[in-house]
């Protein structure tokens, strides 16, 4: 490992696989261990990614990896497969296996499978001070002893027994490894012993002990398989594990050895539960918990109570992001007009103002809103009411062929594509997660709402605007769902994945958590997408700036010295700009292109901001500006150009720009997000051709409609 | 065969056996829903669509076609 090679030699190292289910205060426990600053952090399902922590204790260098959260070892989710692949193929010293002292009879079913991993363990028996608050008393020495491996009470929270932790970790570490003792039923004891038997009298050799062999070949453990494949004892040992695993299959009535040993390892764990646990017997009294979600999730008041939640965070993201956005907008003005009036060279001079400080500021506008949307949703999260959301929405959603959990990315969607794909990660599933990135694009993302409010403004009276918007928006989200329903039939067939879900606790939220969360996703948005806005605005400024036509320039420029009016000037200097855009190299594009758009009646100038909005809706409102000539200091406010487009773009032709601009892409920000979390470019190639053609075909009907009236 | 769908607000029963695939059993099993575990109705979602159990100390939400292949006692 890289680490090994940076670090003096004198220091011992111990790498450390964290391990444990979700919600047991795994990322909360190593920072307090190591005091670290993580550089990702692992929230309940939103990272999925492995985390790795370096720090120093006395003469050892610790490599702790944080394994996401994990309920058992059935690859069933990411997080799972992450977790399992590690654990089985990389190479580390010690496992230490977070539990959660409430809730320990079903934490240790996780134990359970890494105890027969071969490899040595440590148990943090986290939340302990939680533990005794609700009168559990757990005796970690004696359970210690019983499960062979060391067991230390830990406390994230308040930080108790870390210092124990770390010295049972180098213990462990300094001595030779101990076989745990996972003790089966009788039934399967004898087929164990049977295969050990028949190892021993062949001296079988091997690293592991005879027994680890025996259950591993019991449970069906690849690799154990592959390696005493070869191995001519093989012949005469399978029928015997075949045997054996029959015996066992009918002593527990189940065709699956999966499902055996789960139900032997839950018999021991609920022995050791017995003998270590001591719980003061309490009345049945519903749990604060339980006193919430009656509210919460009522059948009748749930969902309209979620709405209003959901109501209040739109209105927040829009109108207290709106205050500083002012601000910024002003701020990027004046950063423009000081920059430019710095730079002599006219053409560097637009390069700097017009192309990167327009199109950075353009992106760096939306981060008020980008924050507030991610800390309303961290605290969905972290509270655990996003569960709650989905279980009251599954069934409606589950119609669409969508899942309760869905809705997040989904929403999350109307602020901006950008978080939206990147949460969508909370679905486990690879298939329900696909489908839900293919349709994000289908909640109209704040970047285009200039376009809507232009053109809503520019067709309907002032009362009518609003519903017109509104309209749009909705009719979106629907087109959405219908998507989702026409991809579940065809291209994501298949068997409906089922809905099995925890519900957390509810937990008050931890401010230094959300703080993380808010903080590493704003940065994150400020730089991936910033880096690629001003890459691509670059881009789009020099399309429609070259090449010179220097013939072209210095007719107007005659032209204008010669004119007296100020605002004869002006038209002649815009009218220069529209015939240099025309000829500019997006212009060529722009009349390539027409005959394409010509049967959704959309000329050139149209297909051109089409294009533009390709790699940001920011671009469309500007690129129409300075088509329309009138410069490209526009933005939705301006009325003259609402008055140009109502006068030069036929109604129709401008219901189907709209629908266009509400299906396809949204910008190339988001598909490169896109195709990092889909996990492949042939996603992204896939998203291209639904969205396009989707839209060119509605935009079609659209538009046909729309000649009707 | 009655199944965790049929049990009403407050039931507690047992699970007997789980009439699942193998994929979905590890899902379940991995839930702690697995023979012998006793488990508790909570709450359901409009129409009975999803219904909350509880399984020890963890509360799971679980769909009505899932719950459906849990027979219980």
């Amino acid at each position: 490992m890289q680490s090994e090679k940076s670090c003096p030699i004198i220091a011992k190292h111990i790498r450390v696989a964290l391990v444990g289910q979700p919600n047991v205060g795994k990322s909360m426990l190593i920072n307090s261990v190591a005091d670290a600053h993580l550089h990702v952090g692992n929230f309940s399902g939103v990272t999925v990614d492995k985390t790795e922590i370096l720090f120093d204790y006395n003469d050892y260098k610790f490599n702790v990896v944080d394994l996401p959260g994990t309920y058992a070892f059935t690859d069933y989710t990411i997080e799972e497969r992450v977790t399992h692949d590690y654990l089985c193929a990389e190479d580390y010293d010690i496992i230490v296996n977070v539990v959660d002292s409430t809730n320990l009879e079903k934490n240790l079913q996780l134990t359970a499978e890494l105890l027969t991993m071969n490899k040595k363990v440590v148990i943090a028996l986290n939340m302990s001070d939680e533990a005794k608050k609700e009168g559990i008393e757990i005796d970690e020495k004696y359970m210690s002893e019983l499960l062979g491996v060391p067991c230390i009470k830990v406390s994230a929270a308040t930080k108790e027994g870390i210092e124990e932790l770390i010295a049972a970790v180098i213990s462990e570490f300094e001595n030779p490894k101990k076989d745990p003792k996972l003790i089966f039923s009788e039934a399967v004891e004898e087929e164990i012993e049977t295969i050990v038997h028949y190892l021993q009298k062949h001296k079988y050799e091997a690293k592991n002990s005879y027994r680890n062999i025996a259950i591993n070949l019991l449970k069906n453990n690849k690799k154990t398989y592959e390696r005493i494949h070869n191995n001519p004892i093989w012949t005469e040992l399978q029928p015997i594990v075949i045997e054996a695993s029959k015996h066992i299959e009918l002593h527990h009535d189940s065709d699956d050895m999966k499902e055996a040993f789960a139900q032997e390892y839950a018999s021991f764990n609920r022995g050791i539960i017995t003998e270590v646990v001591k719980q003061e017997v309490k009345k049945e009294k519903k749990t604060l918990t339980q006193q919430i979600d009656s509210v919460l999730i009522h059948p009748i008041f749930g969902i309209p109570i979620f709405l209003f939640f959901m109501w209040g965070l739109f209105q927040l993201t829009f109108e207290l992001g709106s205050i500083p956005m002012d601000y910024i907008d002003g701020f990027f003005g004046w950063l423009g007009d000081v920059v430019g009036s710095s730079i002599p060279n006219d053409d560097i001079r637009s390069l700097v103002v017009d192309g990167i400080i327009a199109g950075v500021g353009a992106v760096v506008l939306f981060v008020p809103n980008i924050v507030i949307l991610f800390i309303g949703i961290a605290l969905l999260e972290s509270t655990g009411y996003m569960s709650r959301v989905a279980f009251l929405l599954d069934g409606f959603f589950h119609k669409f062929g969508l899942h309760g959990q869905s809705f997040i990315p989904l929403v999350t969607g109307f602020g901006c594509s950008i978080p939206a794909y990147m949460s969508a990660r909370i679905l486990k599933n690879d298939r329900d997660r696909l489908l839900t990135l293919f349709i994000i694009g289908f909640m109209s993302c704040g970047a285009r709402l200039p376009v809507y409010v232009l053109f809503a403004g520019a067709f309907f009276s002032e009362e009518m605007a609003g519903n017109v918007l509104f309209a749009i928006y909705i009719t979106g989200a629907l087109l959405g769902l219908i998507a989702a329903k026409v991809l579940k039939l065809t291209a994501f067939k298949g068997v409906d994945e089922p809905f099995v879900m925890e519900m957390p606790k509810y937990r008050l939220p931890s401010f230094k958590l959300i703080w993380h969360t808010v903080v590493t996703k704003t940065y994150m948005y400020l730089k991936k997408a910033g880096t690629f806005i001003a890459g691509a605005s670059m881009l789009v400024w020099f399309l429609s700036n070259y090449p010179h036509n220097l013939e072209l320039k210095q007719t107007y420029e005659t032209k204008i010295q010669k004119a007296h009016a100020q605002e004869q000037k002006d038209i002649l200097a815009n009218e220069f700009a529209q015939k240099h855009l025309e000829q500019s190299y997006l212009g060529s594009i722009g009349k390539f292109s027409e005959p394409f758009f010509e049967p959704l009646g959309l000329d050139w100038k149209m297909s051109v901001a089409l294009q533009t909005g390709l790699a940001a809706k920011e671009v469309v409102v500007s690129t129409l500006g300075v088509l329309y000539s009138l410069g490209s200091d526009v933005d939705e406010e301006n009325s003259s150009l609402a008055n140009i487009i109502k006068n030069e773009i036929p109604f129709a032709s401008a219901v189907a720009f709209i629908v266009v601009i509400m299906i396809y892409l949204p910008c190339l920000a988001a598909s490169i997000v896109f195709t990092r979390e889909a996990g492949g470019i042939k996603y992204f190639f896939y998203l291209l051709a639904f969205t396009s053609i989707t839209a060119y075909v509605m935009a079609f009907i659209a538009y046909r409609v729309a000649l009707l009236f | 065969m009655k199944t965790l769908f049929d049990c009403k607000r407050g039931d507690v029963v047992e699970v007997v056996k789980l009439h699942a695939n193998s994929e979905f059993k590890q899902r379940l099993i991995s839930f702690g829903i697995l023979k012998g575990a006793k488990v508790k109705m909570l709450e359901y979602a409009p129409a009975k669509s999803t219904i909350e159990i509880q399984v020890g100390k963890m509360n799971i939400a679980l769909r009505a076609e899932e719950a459906k292949m849990i027979e219980v006692e």
